[in-house]
């Protein structure tokens, strides 16, 4: 064995190791999120405060004028909007988060935030050595897949925090299907470090493989956020029809954004990232017209690349038509992402075509 | 078909013709049963098909319809498949067969699916085109009576006269790219026009990526070529091993070029779990295009193809073809060739036929036809207890030969015949010593000898590669790469751009002064609209100071803020 051979395979145990402490410090993040649900679950003083002050400061926006006396002389301040909010829709203001409102839970939502920052760039650096070790894309097989797709998703979620969205809420479940992702990772896909057949060797697998990773992290964002919309969105009628839902329910729904935010958010990121999975498709078609022959081969992972676009498509096009709002344009992006994920996990067990390489 | 954003806005009615036309979006009407008769019924149906509803249906058939083939193995991909799985279901295949399933994407009923769909686009499209280009053509609808019931409003009261400050607006709101013009007391603005061309431009591209695909089906041809290094091709139908085209193919669509294969070089992992795995495949061709081109030379791999006009010429297999010659009992060649052996494994263990049809006279000068099976390991490991290979490459070559002698068969009937395959119906093997069947394993140098002074064949050490090339011909792509990218741009702008319009009215009120008031409106809630309104605000607020409000403002106070105000 070489001596370069051999950095490699030093290069892939300390990526392992990586991976192996991310997911440790994943999981203690998952438990900081936890407590931050049960903290937040104690006090309904606190988060009855917080709706009435949230709503208060929501008031303070609407005059639009306000007068401020400087020197005797009424000079005007500069015009404020009003917003009117449309017609029809539903006055439920935004959940708290999490945290309810609750002074130690929303400490121990700092802290989740912060270890998952930690174990982010713990993954990204495992990531990172993979990549060294092998000396190209870590994309190259199923393990090198997830490991990076998580790495994105939960980069995407960061992002948005850094970005001051408010999206802690999503951090729970996110970290959750992260920790299986990587558990799937490391015990059944996992595959040795290893160098690429040569239908691979080609700089559109920087292209084609990364976009689709982004694309599919964004996609699981926008799903989490259609699920948690269809919980609330019930619990929010059975309120408006004088039900009353289960206390477990009521404690974990009522933090959540109100159904009206959450079908919002799952809309602009899955609308955001559509155009980029369009990319994704034609990029991987003109790949396919060098190395296969044909830009287009009815290979079973391109045929569910073309399903999951059209069922996005259906979604973006059942937001806008009467009768398909809401909860039926919801089912349809769940629809849509499980063909996503049937695409990546059953097309690359289950089928066989162009795209197997690597085993799996 | 086709808008693609909440339309959860603002209550049309309310806003009268200033809310109307944000965008070109079909209206949804409830299906009104038909009146009798054929147009009736014709135009009824048409209204169904370029509805949004029967839009989102086709849609949704379309991706269901494209499932099984995915999972049923197709005629298109992998014809071996699609015989074994015939062979596996019995009952079920001939169901299949009658469903079109074994060529989804070429049958009647997708066919149906996605040209319904596309018609439907089409009489979706060209309405909202001509909308489109009269909204283009016309000028933003003037503003509405109360500007407070908009999602978006503000106002002021300002020392500048109003004729100032619609001036002010008027440039203002052109600088900053609005479509503006003064209606009356106000000033009417509207801007992301390139919302609604781009969603026009995404559907139009589309339609041009489906006319550009069915064409380059139609037009296509694909053929593939096995070619020995040292030798040729050229682009001529009788050259190709194997050739299939669209219906619409013609003989002299073929682009005319010729390459030899100069060398072929195939790497491989020697070490570790995955030893033996390719690593890289280079053929260096010298190439001429058209029938006198200039000879130029350049390397084809497993992605780079190599492009001569319309057509493509891929690497896409490889193996080896060892120098065999064959000489008659008196010592005379009668055969020397290179001959290609087909690879049974991913170590290229091979087999082959080495066929001697003419020029051989056997002991008793009569006339007689040869033929030998090879059997080809490129790597022979005496330890692992088997005659497969061991590795790729070739590290320790033998070759298994076994001798015939007679007739061929059909060859000189001029019936088509496998060059990979020996007839032995009227061939008699060649017996050793003991009565056995012949049979040797050569070493590259090393010689069998036929019994009785029969001839013998030499395995020399010479060992060519051979690599298989496909040829590939299929015009439209640049379209269908066109109306990709147009579709990727136009679906950006859809998605991203919002479009939207703003008003200013600026009116003298009862006491005198003037007072201003500014409303935006956007095809859907965001929250884009009011921060652009605020920002328009306030640059207009600099231009038009604010007035002392009156003493009692109860008489003239705009700023009541709409029911559900709420940010």
């Amino acid at each position: 064995m070489t001596l370069a051979a051999a950095t490699n395979e030093h290069l892939a145990s300390i990526s392992n190791t990586l991976i192996y402490s991310s997911m440790a410090v994943y999981t203690l993040a998952f438990f900081a999120y936890i407590a931050e649900w049960l903290f937040g679950s104690r006090s309904k003083v606190a988060r009855t405060a917080a709706a009435l002050t949230s709503e208060g400061a929501a008031k303070a926006s609407g005059p639009a004028v306000t007068v401020k006396q400087a020197g005797g002389t009424a000079v005007l301040e500069r015009p404020k909007v009003v917003v009117r909010s449309a017609a029809g829709a539903r006055d439920v203001p935004d959940g708290p988060g999490a945290h309810g409102g609750d002074a130690q839970g929303d400490l121990y939502g700092r802290i989740a935030v912060s270890l998952t920052v930690l174990a982010f760039l713990v993954e990204l650096a495992g990531v990172a050595t993979r990549a060294a070790s092998v000396e190209r894309a870590p994309w190259g097989n199923m393990y090198e897949f997830n490991i990076t797709f998580s790495t994105v998703a939960v980069g995407v979620y960061l992002g948005l925090l850094a970005l001051k969205k408010n999206v802690r809420w999503l951090g729970l479940f996110l970290i959750t299907t992260v920790l299986l992702d990587l558990g799937l990772a490391v015990t059944v896909l996992y595959t040795a470090s290893d160098q690429l057949v040569p239908a691979l060797h080609s700089y559109w697998l920087y292209i084609h493989v990364s976009t689709a990773i982004f694309c599919g992290a964004v996609f699981y964002v926008g799903a989490v956020a259609t699920i948690l919309y269809l919980f609330k969105d019930s619990y929010e009628n059975k309120l408006q029809t004088g039900g009353k839902p289960g206390a477990f329910a009521t404690s974990v729904l009522e933090r959540l954004p109100a159904s009206a935010s959450l079908d919002k958010f799952a809309y602009r990121v899955n609308a955001a990232v559509f155009p980029l999975w369009t990319f994704t498709i034609i990029a991987g078609a003109i790949w396919a017209g060098d190395a296969w022959g044909r830009y287009w081969n009815w290979d079973p992972k391109e045929t569910w690349s073309f399903i999951t676009w059209v069922a996005y498509a259906c979604y973006l096009h059942a937001r806008a038509t009467a009768g398909w709002k809401g909860r039926k344009a919801a089912y349809l992006a769940m629809i849509a992402f499980g063909c996503w994920l049937f695409n990546y996990y059953g097309v690359n067990i289950f089928v066989s075509g162009k795209h197997s390489y690597a085993g799996v | 078909m086709s808008k693609t954003e909440t339309d959860n806005g603002p209550d049309q009615e309310d806003l009268g013709a200033a809310g109307s036309q944000l965008s070109t979006a079909p209206t949804e009407e409830l299906s009104v049963a038909p009146g009798l008769g054929v147009i009736g019924w014709a135009r009824w149906f048409w209204r169904q098909l370029t509805s949004m509803r029967v839009a989102l249906l086709l849609l949704l058939l379309l991706s269901l319809g494209a499932i099984p083939g995915s999972l049923i193995p197709q005629t298109g991909a992998d014809l071996n498949k699609v015989d074994d799985f015939r062979k596996a279901h019995k009952t079920l295949a001939p169901i299949y067969d009658k469903l079109g399933l074994f060529h989804v994407y070429s049958s009647v009923w997708f066919s149906a699916i996605y040209i319904l769909l596309f018609v439907s686009l089409i009489g979706c499209i060209v309405p909202r085109t001509w909308q489109f280009v009269g909204q283009l053509r016309g000028r933003p609808p003037g503003a509405p009576r109360r500007l407070t019931r908009l999602p978006a409003y503000t106002t002021w009261r300002t020392t500048a006269e109003p004729e100032q400050v619609r001036e002010a607006a008027l440039a203002l709101l052109k600088k900053r790219r609005f479509r503006a013009h003064a209606a009356g007391d106000a000033i009417a603005a509207e801007k992301g026009y390139l919302r609604e061309l781009g969603n026009l431009a995404f559907h139009i591209a589309l339609i041009v990526l489906l006319v550009a695909f069915a064409s380059g089906q139609l037009y296509k041809s694909d053929g593939t070529k096995l070619v020995v290094e040292g030798d040729g091709f050229s682009n001529a139908l009788l050259q190709y091993d194997d050739f299939k085209a669209g219906s619409l193919f013609q003989n002299d669509d073929l682009v005319p070029f010729s390459f030899d294969l100069k060398d072929f070089k195939g790497t491989y992992e020697v070490t570790g779990p995955n030893r033996g795995t390719p690593r890289t495949f280079e053929a260096k061709i010298g190439y001429s295009e058209g029938a006198y081109g200039k000879e130029k030379s350049t390397t084809i791999k497993v992605n780079q193809p190599l492009h001569i006009g319309d057509s493509k010429v891929y690497l896409v297999s490889h193996g080896y073809a060892p120098v065999i010659t064959v000489r008659d009992g008196k010592g005379k060649i009668v055969y020397k060739d290179a001959v290609p052996l087909l690879p049974l494994d991913g170590n290229v263990t091979s087999n082959g036929v080495v066929k001697v049809l003419d020029g051989y006279r056997n002991a008793q000068g009569k006339k007689e036809q040869l033929g030998f099976q090879a059997f080809f390991v490129p790597t022979f490991d005496p330890k692992s207890g088997t005659m497969l290979s061991q590795f790729p490459a070739l590290v320790n070559p033998l070759l298994a030969v076994n001798a015939y002698h007679g007739d061929l068969g059909g060859v000189n009937a001029g019936m088509a015949q496998s060059v990979y395959q020996l007839d032995k119906t009227r061939m008699k093997a060649f017996k050793d010593g003991k009565g056995q069947l012949l049979k040797k394993l050569l070493q590259p140098g090393d010689t069998l000898t036929l019994p009785n002074g029969a001839g013998s064949l030499t395995f020399e050490k010479d060992i060519k590669e051979w690599a298989g090339f496909e040829i590939v011909q299929e015009p439209g792509s640049g379209w269908a790469l066109g109306g990709a990218l147009t579709a990727i741009f136009g679906l950006a702008g859809s998605l991203f751009i919002q479009r939207r319009r703003v008003w200013v009215r600026a009116v003298r009120g009862a006491d005198g002064v003037t007072v201003v008031e500014m409303a935006g409106l956007g095809r859907s809630e965001s929250a884009k609209v009011p921060e652009e309104l605020g920002d328009l605000a306030g640059i207009l607020y600099d231009q038009a100071p604010g007035a002392p409000e009156p003493d009692d403002d109860s008489t003239d106070s705009p700023v009541v803020p709409a029911e559900g105000a709420e940010k």
